[in-house]
């Protein structure tokens, strides 16, 4: 069974790469633009493991965060903060928001596919 | 277009476009004084999008200055950096970097690095003034390295954890783990005590314990810190401290690799196996300076979940706290599969949409062959074969539209670069201009957009250095003090009229009346109306000013901009007040490819003329001509008189106006409010024309726009109305005004 994936991304190119970068490696990838449209892909499926967009319109990536960890059917599917910073600071955030992991953007494909294997098992 | 990369690379500058966009406009509207959050807010992710792609392609010249504007943009966001006008303009100034660098990159070109770290500099300075809490990173921002140093996650304290625990996964689900066997000499001891925090953060014990196995073989021991009785067993609490003996060549720091998601949430201990042995301090791996980062537990926060007995249901087997999700997920993914089409759009090449308008082209042609063939054969209109023709008709029509609107785009891109103009303009001749646009989401063809561009930022910056007045001068009239520039779109009777206004101090006719004159371009004696002086400024080689100024005056005059609107099938009229403004007003047709128009024969020869250029048509009577002069008359129309022109003569088909009973009149509006007359002998039809160009092979020809293929075969040339109104002899515009 395929690893899926639901990454939300409000950018088209990351959205595009991260398609290209897991579906090539196996995984089913379902894709969602900002933290609010995610909640609403969350309805229809439960991925296996989420990876998330900080600065995102309409609902951001610790408050898609803490949304999906309020859910029952979602709180324990492990969350990757996909960030361009490296900072501490954001990645304690994160961390408080209830990720589970982050992957700095711009990410290595084998690196990403390695994150997301660690935190599915 | 093979490799996916270069494929995304594409789509990623299309995006930024449209991330630009949205940044100019939230940065307008922060100029206009809306300091709000989501404004700012927008123009930050815009940036940081534009940042975070430019990272993925190793674009380092944008991603660091995207970097250094986005660092200023979010100090600004988080309140440590007042907005200010002068901020504000450094956005806009950036902005139009941001741009240049998209561009840049894009083509591969060479970037103006001076220029952009320039602005790099002045963007720290204002990071340095308000911010000195040693935040502002410089330019640290590592683009791209393929290597697993991102990884190292300096983790920090996570605080609450949101949520409960999750259930554990049933006993048959624990994992085979290695079994004890003799230890090598290379290794490691790695204690891992996870804190409650990391049951609840998604990460999983067993897998890390997995991937440990990948690092060699491992001998697992798990500890549990029995409770003294069942009622103290709080499942809040971390129990379970895991005891790894690891050989392995790799050093502490794959450890901590594999931990990483860890950190924080756990005790970690890593220790080379020799020392580990004698209890000593882990001095070879100095690095693990986390691992008793110990999380302030919340237990208040957590609400047990599974039944406190759960937990230490076996002391000999690591204790996942395993997602659970798995199962039921599955049954749901497929309804989700549709949201990966995230975005409904599709990107084409211009290059397949040209070939597709062009094949239309062909079929509205071999319609209209298709219906003539018909017509000849006497068909009754009843039959079958008519009513199947009409509905051919009226699908080929519906295509045709639905081809152009593939290549309709609105016209704020183009707008926004005017922006740009107006500032860069303003700043050179010191005024203070606001430009004002309406309209921005009319819709015109796309090669029309670009072909645009010069025409309007030579009309911009025109309107900037000559159309508005000097400040000094402004507030003596009795005006603001920012002069305003005006840019709107509309659709107008089938046409595009996009309108360049300035409240400046109008044409000064007289000074271009003199210009004129010295140039020689009009003879001494010649009286013009006002009307005709405001022409002489798209006569070639004409300019205004006194000198030639670095920003309009480079030798492209009016007449440049004229040609290039002709050249697109439009036409551009100027209306000017002295000390109210100007306004220019180009028209252009919707489509490039295929026209309306009008078939009608002119002494033996058969023209189109476009439908939108004709405003009524007339059957003469004679009572209808009035003689002025001996070689003129003029129309009388609802007791306005309109100067009438022989299209016949005027194309040189036949010497002298003839008017014949039953000639027909089209009335043509040549510019607001004018009227002209133009006498042709038979109206033929009225349809679909596909516009085949000619001035590639004949250059311009006055009064031709363009010629086209009539269902019969026959070649037809299409006129520019306006062009042959304005250029007819004897035809005066305002002699309609004179005559009211």
């Amino acid at each position: 069974m395929n690893i899926s994936v639901l990454a939300v991304d409000d950018s088209r190119t990351m959205r595009d790469m991260i398609t290209l970068a897991l579906t090539s490696e196996g995984f089913d990838v379902s894709l969602a633009e900002d933290g609010e449209h995610g909640l609403e892909v969350l309805d229809g499926m439960a991925p296996d493991v989420i990876i998330t967009d900080i600065n995102m319109p309409r609902l951001d990536g610790f408050g898609f965060i803490d949304a999906v960890r309020a859910r029952d059917d979602a709180k324990s599917i492990p969350i990757l903060v996909l960030t361009t910073e490296s900072s501490d600071d954001l990645k304690s955030r994160a961390r408080a928001a209830g990720a589970t992991g982050w992957i700095v953007k711009p990410f290595a494909q084998d690196k990403l596919v390695r994150a997301l294997r660690m935190v599915t098992g | 277009m093979s490799d996916p990369m270069q494929e995304i690379m594409a789509s990623f500058f299309v995006e930024c476009e449209e991330l630009h966009e949205a940044l100019i406009d939230a940065l307008q509207s922060m100029a206009d004084g809306e300091h709000d959050d989501e404004t700012i807010n927008v123009a930050f992710r815009a940036v940081h999008s534009i940042k975070g792609g430019a990272g993925a392609f190793g674009l380092d010249d944008l991603v660091s200055f995207a970097h250094q504007f986005e660092t200023v943009m979010d100090a600004c966001r988080s309140s440590e950096l007042a907005i200010s006008d002068e901020l504000v303009q450094l956005f806009l100034r950036c902005g139009d970097m941001l741009f240049d660098l998209i561009r840049c990159s894009r083509d591969g070109e060479p970037c103006d690095t001076e220029a952009s770290n320039g602005l790099i500099t002045e963007l720290s300075a204002f990071a340095a003034d308000e911010t000195d809490d040693g935040e502002t990173e410089e330019i640290d921002f590592q683009p791209m390295t393929l290597s697993l140093d991102d990884l190292d996650g300096g983790a920090s304290p996570a605080s609450e954890p949101p949520g409960d625990l999750p259930d554990l996964p049933p006993l048959g689900e624990l994992p085979p783990l290695d079994l004890p066997s003799s230890a090598s000499a290379a290794g490691l001891e790695v204690r891992f005590k996870p804190e409650p925090e990391l049951y609840v953060s998604g990460n999983e014990p067993l897998f890390l314990l997995r991937s440990m196995a990948d690092l060699g073989h491992c001998d697992i021991r798990l500890e549990f810190d029995a409770p003294a009785s069942i009622e103290e067993l709080d499942q809040t609490s971390g129990r379970l401290t895991w005891h790894i003996s690891v050989d392995t060549e790799s050093g502490a720091s794959s450890v901590e690799e594999i931990f990483e998601f860890a950190t924080g949430l756990c005790q970690l201990d890593i220790t080379a196996k020799e020392e580990a042995e004698g209890e000593a301090a882990n001095d070879l791996a100095p690095e693990t300076t986390s691992k008793t980062e110990a999380v302030p537990s919340k237990p208040e926060a957590v609400e047990p979940a599974a039944p406190p007995t759960a937990a230490p249901a076996s002391p000999a087997a690591p204790k996942p706290a395993a997602p659970t999700p798995v199962a039921a997920a599955k049954s749901n993914a497929p309804a989700a599969k549709s949201s990966s089409k995230a975005s409904p759009t599709v990107r084409v090449d211009l290059e397949r949409i040209e070939r597709l308008v062009n094949l239309v082209g062909e079929l509205v042609i071999n319609q209209a062959m298709l219906s003539q063939s018909i017509a000849e054969e006497n068909i009754p209109p009843n039959s079958p074969v008519a009513a199947g023709l009409d509905e051919f008709m009226q699908l080929t029509r519906n295509i045709q539209e639905s081809v152009m609107m593939i290549r309709a785009q609105p016209v704020k891109s183009l707008f926004q670069r005017m922006s740009r103009i107006v500032r860069e303009a303003s700043a050179a001749v010191d005024k203070s201009v606001k430009l004002v646009t309406e309209g921005e989401n009319t819709e015109i063809d796309k090669t029309a957009i670009e072909c645009l561009a010069d025409p309007l930022t030579h009309m911009i910056r025109n309107a900037v250095d000559h159309g508005l007045e000097t400040t000094e001068t402004r507030l003596a009239n009795g005006k603001s003090k920012q002069g305003e520039i005006r840019l709107a779109a509309a659709h107008k009777s089938g046409r595009v009229v996009i309108e360049i206004s300035d409240d400046g101090g109008g044409i000064n006719r007289e000074k271009v009346h003199s210009i004129a004159l010295k140039k020689g371009l009009i003879p001494e004696d010649a009286v013009l109306s006002d009307g005709e002086i405001d022409q002489l400024l798209f006569l070639p080689g004409f300019s205004t000013a006194d000198q030639v100024s670095s920003l309009s005056g480079r030798g492209v005059g009016m007449d440049v901009v004229k040609t290039q609107i002709t050249s697109l099938g439009g036409r551009i009229a100027i209306e000017s007040t002295p000390g109210v403004g100007s306004k220019f007003s180009i028209s252009l047709p919707l489509t490039l490819a295929v026209l309306d128009g009008m078939v009608v024969s002119v002494a033996g020869e058969t023209l189109v003329v476009p439908l939108n250029a004709i405003v009524e048509t007339l059957s003469l009577t004679e009572s209808d001509l009035r003689p002025v002069g001996p070689n003129q008359v003029v129309l009388c129309v609802r007791e306005k008189f309109v100067p009438v022109l022989d299209l016949g003569k005027e194309l040189g088909y036949r010497d002298a106006l003839s008017i014949e009973k039953g000639a027909i009149a089209l009335l043509i509006s040549p510019e607001e409010g004018a009227l002209v007359a133009m006498l042709v002998d038979t109206i033929e039809d009225q349809r679909q024309v596909v516009i085949k160009g000619l001035q590639e092979s004949y250059g311009r020809v006055r009064g031709v726009a363009a010629a086209t293929i009539l269902g019969d075969g026959k070649i037809a040339l299409i006129l520019d109305a306006s062009d042959i109104t304005q250029s007819a002899s004897g035809v005066k515009f305002d002699s309609q005004k004179e005559a009211s």
